[in-house]
């Protein structure tokens, strides 16, 4: 209890000091919370990115690829692979007794961010980035049942019509209702707008499978197939039809594990970028911290002596001086946070997706989890800038009690 | 008036030592205070009056020889031992008060006993008593900015006296007052030396406030010259 009181009050008496040098103090709080702030703006568009890629995949979709592909991008299946999984045990029938089975085409094609258009609105000059085209047919419809077509209607089988994902659309110069647009060497027509649960299918184009495979020759090959099971662990059934079948030279797992995979290969790789950012300026804020905390205690070395003299320890100058530099960095490290919040919490961002290498669009979301990382940052630059001007405190000569102030 | 021995030096050195030299304050150097004594130490800059009073506080330690307080060793205390013996036997006065400026009068005067076990309620008594002791028990609340000089060496008193120690050291307590400030503050001690027994030792250039005083010790070189004063 005397203790506890002893440190209570060397503690008010250090942070009750803090306006004493507020330009210093504000400038390692601010140092602090740009640390937190580029760490945080990292981590929320892991967290997001995480966020969009996981909402993607189906637990009772199973998806295959050509065996060793890992993504669509580098996979190829010919026709008969698809029709051999038609027959394959687990997979779920549609109202019209058809196996709920999707090969689908993947291309990639061009397109201009609306973010990085030239003032000048000139679109020759605006850089490219790459989009995923993916042909598929009535089926690939059917094995999405949470597709909502907000905008206009479904492509027609044969033409040149495209469906364009919400986020895509928001994103991208050129994709409203109606517009004529060039994809490779070919025209297109914008005729609906498709939502799927805030999935990265937002940021795709579809297209009817034919009319694709024509116009970008790829007659007869897809990237992959999807097929609707009947429960949970029918995809073992499947997995072994397939494994039996030399024909089927084909990796099979489900939707849900394939983006869960893709994402944290890609928030692993932003958050790879992040940290050390933040910590090699965590050691410039972490220079600043010490220089405000030597300076505060140089301050405050005539009050130290004086309570040492009335019989205060050492301990509790110690514990008094850590305790204001922890006072600033949570500050510094709350500022940073809320700032990250205000400035980039729901905001849209598009990343190439590491495995695709095409745009995908998501949300920067920080989650509670995330603004922690950042908090605890702040705390480390906080304690290791305290500790060293403590360990001053604390041995700062009782003889200083005398003399000039 | 005075008493038994409350301090006794015996055979006291203390030497500093800067780079290749060694200074030497005090070479075997002896002294007695009876309890209820009140003492005046004056002497040229660069004396040694501080030090002296550092090592009557318990603050430093001898190179060689014992110090003595109330019949038991100082002399050979840890730091920590002599920190907890400083909060119960000394009060100390400093020639610019040295009171947190962040904290009220109360709170200040309160410092001293939260390193006791009194509670909280007894400790606010206490804090009322003192204040009002030294003719402040308005101002509590009010912090040291608001203050004049001659109010927060009041106050530092009050700080000094809250834990009832034996012993009071004021080093240069009314250098920094104006001539009937200081006479006040120096009539506070005087008071406080004759009714309640307080033993002080106080260093000071001024000859008027030595004239508060007991006795009146000149230091010169490292020795004493003693010289009664009639009080
Ligand atoms: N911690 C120290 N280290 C070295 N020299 C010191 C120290 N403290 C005091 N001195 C020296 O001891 C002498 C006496 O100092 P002090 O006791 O402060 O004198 P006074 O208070 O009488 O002016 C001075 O020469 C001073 O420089
Ligand atoms: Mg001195």
């Amino acid at each position: 209890m005397r203790a506890l009181n002893e440190i209570a009050v060397v503690t008010t008496i250090c942070i009750k000091s803090i306006p004493q040098r507020f330009w210093t103090s504000l400038s390692t709080v601010v140092a602090v919370s740009l640390v937190v702030t580029v760490l945080l703006a990292f981590l929320a568009m892991a967290a997001g990115f995480q966020q969009t890629l996981r909402g993607t995949g189906a637990k009772d979709m199973a998806i295959m690829l050509r065996a060793g592909a890992q993504a669509e991008l580098n996979s190829g299946i010919v026709r008969n692979q698809a029709r051999l999984i038609e027959e394959a045990p687990g997979v779920l029938k549609g109202p019209d007794g058809k196996p709920l089975v999707s090969p689908e085409l993947y291309v990639i094609v061009d397109g201009i961010k609306k973010s990085t258009l030239p003032a000048d609105g000139d679109l020759k000059k605006a850089p490219r980035a790459n989009v995923t085209l993916r042909g598929l047919g009535p089926a690939g419809i059917a094995v999405r049942p949470g597709l909502k077509i907000v905008e206009g209607r479904q492509f027609n089988p044969g033409t040149n019509e495209l469906l364009v994902g919400r986020a895509l659309q928001k994103d991208f110069v050129g994709f409203n209702l109606g517009d004529t647009v060039k994809l490779g060497n070919s025209s297109w027509v914008v005729v609906g707008v498709f939502e799927l649960g805030g999935s990265v299918f937002e940021s795709e184009l579809w297209a009817d499978t034919p009319v694709v495979q024509d116009l970008f020759h790829r007659q007869n090959v897809f990237q992959s197939i999807r097929a609707r099971l009947t429960g949970p662990d029918a995809l073992g059934a499947l997995k072994d039809y397939v494994a039996n079948d030399p024909q089927l030279k084909l990796d099979v797992t489900t939707e849900a594990e394939y983006y869960a995979q893709q994402a944290s290969r890609t928030s692993d790789l932003i958050q790879k970028l992040g940290w050390p950012l933040a910590i090699a300026m965590a050691f410039g804020a972490l220079a600043g911290a010490l220089n405000t905390m030597y300076s505060s205690v140089a301050a405050r070395a005539q009050e130290i002596a004086t309570l040492r003299c009335i019989g205060f320890s050492g301990t509790s100058s110690f514990l008094g001086t850590l305790a204001e530099s922890l006072v600033l960095s949570l500050a510094g490290g709350v500022v940073g946070a809320l700032f990250t919040w205000v400035a980039f919490d729901g905001l849209t961002g598009s990343t190439l997706s590491g495995a695709s290498f095409s745009q995908i669009v998501f949300t920067f979301h920080l989650t509670p989890a995330v603004a922690l990382q950042g908090i605890v940052l702040a705390l480390v630059v906080g304690f290791i800038g305290g500790v060293l001007p403590a360990w001053r405190a604390a041995r700062i000569p009782i003889v200083e009690a005398y003399g000039t102030p | 008036m005075t008493g038994q021995t409350l301090i006794h030096l015996q055979d006291v050195s203390k030497r500093f030592v800067k780079g290749k030299d060694t200074i030497t304050i005090f070479d075997h150097l002896g002294l007695t205070i009876p309890a209820g004594d009140f003492v005046a130490v004056m002497g040229p800059s660069g004396s040694g009056k501080t030090t002296l009073l550092n090592l009557l506080g318990g603050i430093d330690q001898p190179t060689e020889g014992a110090i003595t307080f109330d019949g038991a060793r100082v002399d050979t205390l840890t730091e920590g031992q002599l920190a907890r013996w400083r909060a119960h036997n000394v009060g100390f006065i400093f020639q610019f008060y040295n009171l947190m400026p962040t904290l009220s009068a109360a709170r200040n005067v309160e410092l001293p006993l939260l390193l006791t076990a009194f509670g909280r309620s007894e400790r606010k008594r206490r804090v009322e008593a003192a204040l009002s002791l030294v003719g402040l028990a308005e101002r509590a609340n009010h912090y040291p900015r608001e203050m004049s000089g001659g109010q927060q060496q009041r106050v530092a008193i009050a700080r000094a006296l809250i834990s009832d120690p034996k012993l009071l050291l004021c080093d240069e307590p009314t250098g920094d007052l104006d001539r009937s400030t200081a006479d006040e503050i120096l009539a506070m001690l005087q008071l406080l030396n004759r009714e309640m027994g307080k033993t002080i030792v106080m260093v000071t250039h001024d000859p008027e406030a030595a004239k508060y005083a007991r006795r009146t010790l000149h230091l010169d070189k490292g020795r004493f010259t003693e010289r009664e004063m009639v009080a």
